[in-house]
């Protein structure tokens, strides 16, 4: 039973793939060929990996160097500076593009999109950097300074080897963001497969031509994820013990500490203070116009219901693959699960341009309604929710349902008074991350949403597209507003991973 | 309290037979410990006393009542069996009154001094009640777990090596505590072990489990002075094995002539001793050469080579002790047991290896 739901989820998140395959078979080799070996095709290439391989670049760097600084050195206010360089996950990265472009208006280069698309993401190397810097056996670089090793030469030869497989973990998350990244950089106009996608979808609705770009995008896409896997399968041998008893005494960086702390202002005004800024500024200019109280709190109102829908029904789909991952491990629970994940590293345009053709083949009464729409966030977020469910099973041993049954208690009665109780927390926690993550969902909505459903992300699109930066300011305010208690639990909670 | 009597018991797991026909008898008011190796399908057999699993074949007595093996198994929920798992298996979401008075009927949950005498009953104070489990040591847990299990009053308790994640200095406190609570309340219980001395120092009867069946049930004295065969002597405790030739109760060995404890036909035979019955002097004698001494404080062992090579150990008090490489003389104390060899040549040799010393 538990198996056919969880199957059923599993197609339900393959429906995307399934259509870009069946597409491509439909149009036939040399369509194929004629649609994708074209100098067009060449450009976005080009324009895509050059972006992608910069990015993860400049992110590992800015998220190693600041992870060491925050975990290793003894550099002032490191746990202000913690939170401070996690912060930019609030701002999603069309909030960041639209700051940067509405500051300055030639920002629309490589070197721009660059900047603002690695500002947005190097939390993603940051996090799992510091939570493999707080896994480290300390024992080790102790070791290592007594055999003679300068402060250089520890990071290079003890520290780097052990993170190598946290570190290229977030490198690959970033490299599979940046891929899907539709709003900023269509803000920056800098054309990838993503936004070429979007543009040929517009201009000829789902013609084969955006079908192809799409299925080059997911090619990109189940490299990186091949990748992922393989590397998944050797991370634990990064995680040592069960975390150092004993603190490691941080590494006094003596006349560099004005650099060391003249680098991480620089980071966090970038990442942090010049989208806020920015957005402040339209704030009080935008709202000299008079802000629209009604249309906001209206947004703000659909957006919450969108959010709260997707977040029960994804976390109540995310429920039997979850339970299946840990409760029947074996073959089967690996494929259903690792279907969710490839289902979900499918780009949010390309997952919602699936559900718009098959909606309008299969069930036309569906299209542009709710339920597509909700299927489309759950497929998007359904690994959020199945990490934090399984992780709650696992805490949930077999054994406590047994120790129950000898006390006397019925199935329903150790449902409701063991399993619940100890599922709870996990799945809550889920369902937030789905929340909040819907909440700033912008390419997918722009593309699924009813007609006359407008959410904060799609508002703040259609204004700023519109280049009416002050009306678009307070949309993003709000979502700026949401996202914060994410964040803080991410934060907190460096050593779980981030999506997957 | 029921008496609990396995019959024939057999288990696979897929094409791995783990119970190849178990019998126990367990009488009512005393406890059981299961002793074996792990692997040798101990804790399968609780699972299935418990109801948690169900045998292929054979049945499952629990005071006159069968609950497994004839038609549809009793669900575990009405055995009325108490169990208490390895680890103390506490409810994390719910306080040690919460968990101690979980399988009481819904009326008696809130009566505290139920609670508080069961907590007595285990030798924890009632102040603990209100605390969660982690805030707990293992040995707290482990009494809390036992606790809950002995609330609803079950005919029998079931414990799966409740002792074993405790560091030794809980054990043996962990130990008594259960020990002295299960007599208190007259509870039949059954105990899972892969130490022999918490077996022999816990249970009234031990049942020594190996290869899926039962190799011998008895006392711990006759199991450790009397067992059936070499590798159940080796199992239960450290085994000095001679050879020789049996003539009208004595055997002529390596270490002199040695009485026999029980009748033996006259022929070829293996002796057992055990190392605390060598006696090492420096007056005449057998000879063996001290290959190592470990000292343990309140007594120590001593290891041996006899003249053949063969290497035997002495347990002695800590007082005067030979050392390495020192020639000494061995005497033997008490009756050797004797196992008859079956046919010349062909005797599978015994397990030498032996449980460390405690």
């Amino acid at each position: 039973m538990t198996a056919l739901l969880a199957a059923a989820v599993a197609a339900l998140a393959l429906v995307p793939l399934g259509y870009i395959v069946t597409a491509t078979v439909d149009v036939g080799w040399s369509g194929v060929a004629e649609l994708v070996f074209r100098p067009r095709v060449a450009d976005l290439l080009w324009n895509t990996t050059r972006l992608v391989a910069g990015t993860v670049a400049v992110c590992l760097v800015l998220g190693v160097g600041a992870a060491w600084l925050v975990e290793r050195s003894a550099v002032p206010g490191r746990r202000v500076w913690h939170v401070l360089l996690v912060a930019p996950l609030a701002v999603p990265a069309f909030v960041n593009s639209y700051a940067w472009i509405s500051l300055l208006p030639g920002f629309d280069t490589y070197a721009g999109a660059l900047l603002v698309v690695s500002l947005s993401y190097f939390p993603f190397v940051y996090l799992p950097a510091v939570a493999a810097f707080r896994g480290l056996d300390p024992a080790l670089e102790d070791t290592a300074r007594g055999l003679g090793l300068s402060t250089w030469a520890v990071f290079r030869r003890v520290q780097l080897p052990q993170l190598r497989v946290a570190v290229l973990g977030g490198g690959l998350l970033v490299a599979l963001h940046v891929l899907a990244e539709f709003g900023a950089l269509a803000m920056l106009r800098y054309p990838t497969f993503t936004t070429a996608v979007y543009d040929q979808y517009r201009a000829t609705f789902n013609g084969p031509g955006a079908t192809m770009l799409a299925g080059v995008l997911v090619l990109l896409c189940l490299v990186l994820l091949l990748a992922e896997i393989r590397l998944r399968g050797s991370r634990r041998y990064a995680r040592t013990g069960a975390g150092a008893a004993r603190r490691l005494r941080p590494v006094r960086l003596g006349a560099l500490t004005g650099p060391a702390l003249l680098a991480l202002t620089a980071l966090v005004a970038l990442a942090l203070a010049v989208p806020l800024g920015s957005l402040a500024r339209w704030m009080t200019t935008g709202t000299s116009a008079g802000l629209d109280v009604a249309t906001l709190a209206t947004t703000t109102g659909t957006t919450l219901a969108l959010a709260a829908a997707a977040a029960v029904a994804t976390t109540a789909l995310a429920l039997p693959t979850g339970w299946l991952a840990v409760r029947r491990r074996g073959p089967l629970a690996t494929l259903l699960e690792r279907s969710t994940y490839l289902g979900s590293a499918v780009p949010a345009i390309v997952i919602a341009l699936a559900l718009v053709t098959v909606s309008i083949r299969a069930v036309p009464a569906l299209y542009q309604t709710a339920p597509v729409l909700l299927a489309a966030y759950a497929i998007l977020f359904l690994p959020r929710a199945i990490v934090t469910v399984r992780a709650a099973v696992e805490q949930s041993p077999p054994l406590h349902d047994d120790v129950a049954a000898s006390l006397g208690a019925s199935a329903p009665s150790r449902l409701w008074r063991v399993t619940l109780p100890l599922l709870a927390p996990g799945i809550g926690a889920g369902a937030a991350l789905v929340f909040l993550a819907v909440v700033t969902e912008l390419t997918a909505t722009l593309l699924l949403a009813p007609t006359g459903t407008t959410t904060l992300a799609t508002a703040f699109w259609s204004a700023s597209s519109a280049l009416e930066y002050g009306a678009a300011a307070p949309y993003a305010v709000v979502m700026v507003l949401l996202s914060a208690p994410a964040t803080v639990l991410l934060s907190r909670d460096a050593r779980r991973g981030l999506t997957t | 309290m029921s008496a609990l009597t396995v019959t024939g018991v057999t288990k696979s797991y897929g094409r791995t037979p783990v119970l190849t026909g178990v019998d126990l008898h367990v009488p009512a008011g005393t406890t059981t410990a299961l002793l074996g190796p792990s692997g040798c399908g101990k804790t399968t057999l609780l699972r299935i006393v418990a109801g948690f699993d169900d045998p292929d074949g054979g049945t499952v007595d629990l005071g006159g009542r069968v609950v497994a093996g004839a038609g549809r198994p009793v669900p575990a929920r009405r055995r009325g069996i108490g169990f208490v798992p390895q680890e103390g298996g506490l409810f994390p979401h719910l306080s040690v009154a919460g968990n101690v008075a979980f399988g009481l009927p819904r009326r008696l949950r809130r009566d505290r001094s139920r609670v508080v005498s069961l907590l007595a009953l285990v030798g924890l104070d009632a102040a603990l009640a209100d605390r969660s489990p982690h805030q707990l040591s293992g040995g707290q847990q482990q009494r809390v777990a036992l606790a809950r299990a002995l609330a609803p009053e079950p005919s029998l308790v079931l414990l799966d090596e409740p002792f074993s994640s405790l560091d030794a200095s809980l054990r043996e406190d962990t130990r008594r505590a259960v020990v002295d609570a299960l007599r208190a309340t007259g509870a039949t219980a059954v105990l899972v072990t892969h130490d022999q001395a918490e077996a022999l120092s816990t249970a009234d009867q031990v049942a020594v489990l190996r290869g899926g069946a039962l190799a011998q049930l008895a006392d711990p004295r006759t199991l450790y002075r009397d067992p059936r065969d070499l590798d159940v002597a080796a199992f239960v405790g450290e085994a000095v094995v001679l050879d020789g030739d049996a003539v009208g109760g004595r055997v002529a060995s390596e270490l002199g002539e040695l009485v026999l404890g029980r009748s033996c036909p006259d022929g070829p035979v293996r002796v057992l001793l055990r190392p605390e019955q060598l006696r090492l002097s420096a007056g005449p004698g057998p000879r063996a050469r001290v290959c190592a001494v470990d000292f343990y404080g309140h007594d120590a062992r001593v290891e041996l080579q006899l003249p053949s090579g063969r290497r035997v150990s002495a347990r002695t008090e800590g007082g005067d002790l030979p050392t390495a490489g020192a020639e000494v003389s061995v005497g033997v104390q008490g009756t050797a047991v004797p196992f008859p060899v079956p046919a010349p040549s062909s005797a599978p040799a015994p397990r030498t290896e032996t449980p460390t010393p405690a």
